[in-house]
């Protein structure tokens, strides 16, 4: 039987989708043991009852120092700058996806501004984010933004452009204008596509969202992160990780099923 | 599935392989040893011993060989040392307390090399008035000896952290930050502080030189690495000491050697001339073996420590700022005695300066 044809059953399927977390988890404590076996105060690879006490601190008390609950007030910071941040980035790379596809002349003028813009890495350009903007939410915000929306806009006016041309020239036989093309053709078919942009824009959103906190900040997860590396502080570094992890799953599988839930014929469209 | 455990037990047996590897190997007699230091002008003549064979010619003196590293960023050279990579950093007295030493490693400085007296400072916006501070958000890299700089300053005024707010700001940040409106306030140290004071409306309103001698610039070595090889310690002394006589030297000698250290940390001869004003660099062996040696070591690091415990920095178990024990110039112990993790060592210094290297 050849190797490609070897299918594992439900049971098999469950295990081997385990197996890499698995082997990650053995990998950690064995090398977390052994750093610890030479130094018991050792913090690059704390153990695990090390970080469970760092969640309780972090997680499930009030901070002494500033009256607050420092996880919950993070995230509530983050899930803020990165939740406004990408409703910008998706509503103007919808208008902007939608103008490029569509319309040959502002495809003529912008479509390689935004080719070039999304190659520019927005960190090296902070300065002078910061002058225009002020050290405040906005500049984080416009960190974000112009982190994801030019590879949004890129790839929605690329899904425009991919939607069958007949189906353009057949609107248009039928007495439809520019804008009713747009809003009854185009925008049904991209809508679905506009969360699949979404989705993948989720892990550059954070990287940008912990970055900016990194800079200048008061709250938020990557300000924390950035905080406490100060000391080497990995059993309250790993946690934070693995929150902001699961957060990005959670949104990623929450998007899926929102796609699933309003736009059903889009699962045989992407099939076929 | 057994030909899935077949598969699985090769993957399992690379993978604890590849985490046995990667963890660090117990120290034989070691030939080898790795150096970290990051730019700041107390610290710039180890670059400059590295690039013109100092360290070579100490290190062969010793049979040892010593790999001289660059980081760009400070915290990081620390954490590296923290977790074992590197058996030397350049740090400050505070840091040593609070990351090395607080996470276990128990750490001795060898080298005293200077204090910071005007390198670090409390700038305000458009008021030469520290009470005018009260109320402001600060702009600092937080948990840094910029906070210990403004706790000190704050003190000194009778105001408490509760009186302002803090905003952790990158230091590579800090230049631009201040540019912005919003920001009013900031302590940070060279050459931040003479690009900010570039600005008609910054004022500095209290700086290092006011508290003289509590922000040293040390070089510290892993106390286990220093006790089985003394003669790392020695060589570490032996390339400072060369460095710093070359430095001073009069005329052509030592002005080309300033002159690549501030090459090096990205400015000009008459800057880090300026920087090096703000700076009490320590020309003799002797001078610094006498400060580390002096009373004031100990009441600096016992202002130090209970800032740090103040901020929780010296661990979360810390039950009261004598949870790590420091050792003193003198030998004396502040702290827990049974858990000394901080060193000042003169012993190496103190044969510097009787040229018995």
């Amino acid at each position: 039987m050849r190797l490609m044809n070897i299918k594992p059953n439900r049971q098999a399927r469950f295990y081997l989708a385990a197996l890499p977390f698995i082997l990650l988890a053995i990998a950690y404590l064995v090398g977390s043991g052994m750093r610890l076996a030479e130094n018991p105060n050792d913090k690059l690879l704390p153990a695990l009852p090390t970080m469970a006490q760092a969640v309780k601190h972090m997680a499930f008390e009030i901070d002494p120092r500033t009256g607050t609950d420092l996880m919950l007030s993070d995230t509530i910071a983050s899930l803020g700058r990165l939740i406004s941040a990408l409703a910008i980035s998706t509503s103007a790379a919808l208008l902007f996806g939608i103008v490029i596809g569509l319309l040959p002349g502002a495809n003529a003028m912008l479509s390689s501004f935004v080719g070039v813009m999304s190659m520019v890495p927005p960190l090296a350009l902070l300065p002078i984010l910061f002058i225009v903007m002020g050290l405040g939410e906005n500049s984080k915000i416009a960190l974000i933004v112009i982190g994801t929306l030019p590879c949004m806009i890129r790839d929605l006016s690329m899904k425009v452009l991919e939607l069958p041309r007949e189906q353009l020239i057949k609107a248009q036989t039928l007495g439809a204008s520019t804008w009713q093309v747009a809003l009854r053709v185009v925008l049904p078919q991209i809508a679905p596509r506009l969360i699949d942009a979404l989705r993948l824009q989720i892990g550059p959103a954070w990287l940008f969202v912990i970055a900016a906190e990194a800079i200048a900040s008061d709250s938020g997860l990557g300000y924390r992160i950035f905080l406490v590396r100060r000391y080497l502080a990995m059993d309250v570094i790993i946690p934070y990780v693995f929150w902001i992890t699961l957060l990005a799953f959670l949104m990623d599988a929450a998007l899926n099923l929102l796609q699933r839930k309003m736009f059903p014929w889009f699962a045989s469209v992407r099939a076929g | 599935m057994n030909k899935l455990n077949s598969l699985l037990r090769p993957i399992i047996f690379v993978m604890t392989l590849a985490a046995v590897v990667a963890a660090p190997a117990h120290a034989a007699p070691k030939k080898s040893f790795k150096v970290a230091w990051s730019i700041y002008v107390g610290w710039m003549p180890w670059g400059y011993a590295a690039d013109t064979g100092i360290v070579k010619k100490w290190a062969d003196k010793y049979g040892l060989t010593i790999e001289v590293k660059q980081f760009n960023d400070y915290v990081e050279s620390v954490n590296q040392y923290t977790a074992g990579a590197f058996d030397a950093v350049t740090i400050t007295n505070m840091d040593a307390l609070s990351i090395p030493a607080a996470g276990g490693v128990d750490t001795t400085a060898v080298v005293t090399g200077d204090f910071s007296n005007g390198n670090d400072a409390v700038i305000l916006k458009n008021s030469a008035d520290l009470a005018a501070i009260k109320g402001q958000k600060i702009n600092l890299v937080e948990f840094s000896v910029s906070h210990y700089l403004l706790a000190r300053a704050l003190e000194s005024t009778h105001l408490a952290e509760k009186d302002i707010k803090v905003v952790n700001t990158s230091d590579a940040d800090l230049a631009a930050a201040y540019k912005t409106p919003d920001v009013t306030a900031v302590v940070t140290w060279n050459p931040i502080v003479s690009e900010i004071l570039g600005s008609p409306d910054a004022k500095k309103v209290f700086d290092s030189s006011q508290i003289p001698g509590e922000i040293m610039d040390l070089m510290v070595v892993n106390t286990a690495v220093l006790k089985d090889n003394p003669d790392f310690g020695k060589a570490l002394v032996g390339i400072w000491y060369e460095t710093i006589a070359k430095m001073n030297a009069a005329g052509v000698e030592g002005k080309a050697a300033k002159e690549a250290m501030a090459k090096a940390s990205g400015t000009d001869l008459a800057g880090f001339d300026s920087q090096l004003a703000s700076t009490k660099l320590f020309d003799k062996a002797a001078d610094a073996e006498a400060f580390t040696k002096s009373a004031a070591v100990g009441t600096t690091m016992d202002r130090v420590r209970k800032f740090l415990f103040d901020k929780a920095l010296l661990g979360k178990d810390a039950k009261s700022a004598d949870a790590v024990g420091i050792e003193l110039g003198d030998k004396q112990v502040i702290g827990d005695k049974d858990n000394v993790k901080l060193r000042f060592d003169a012993s190496f210094m103190d044969a510097a300066a009787k040229g018995k290297l």
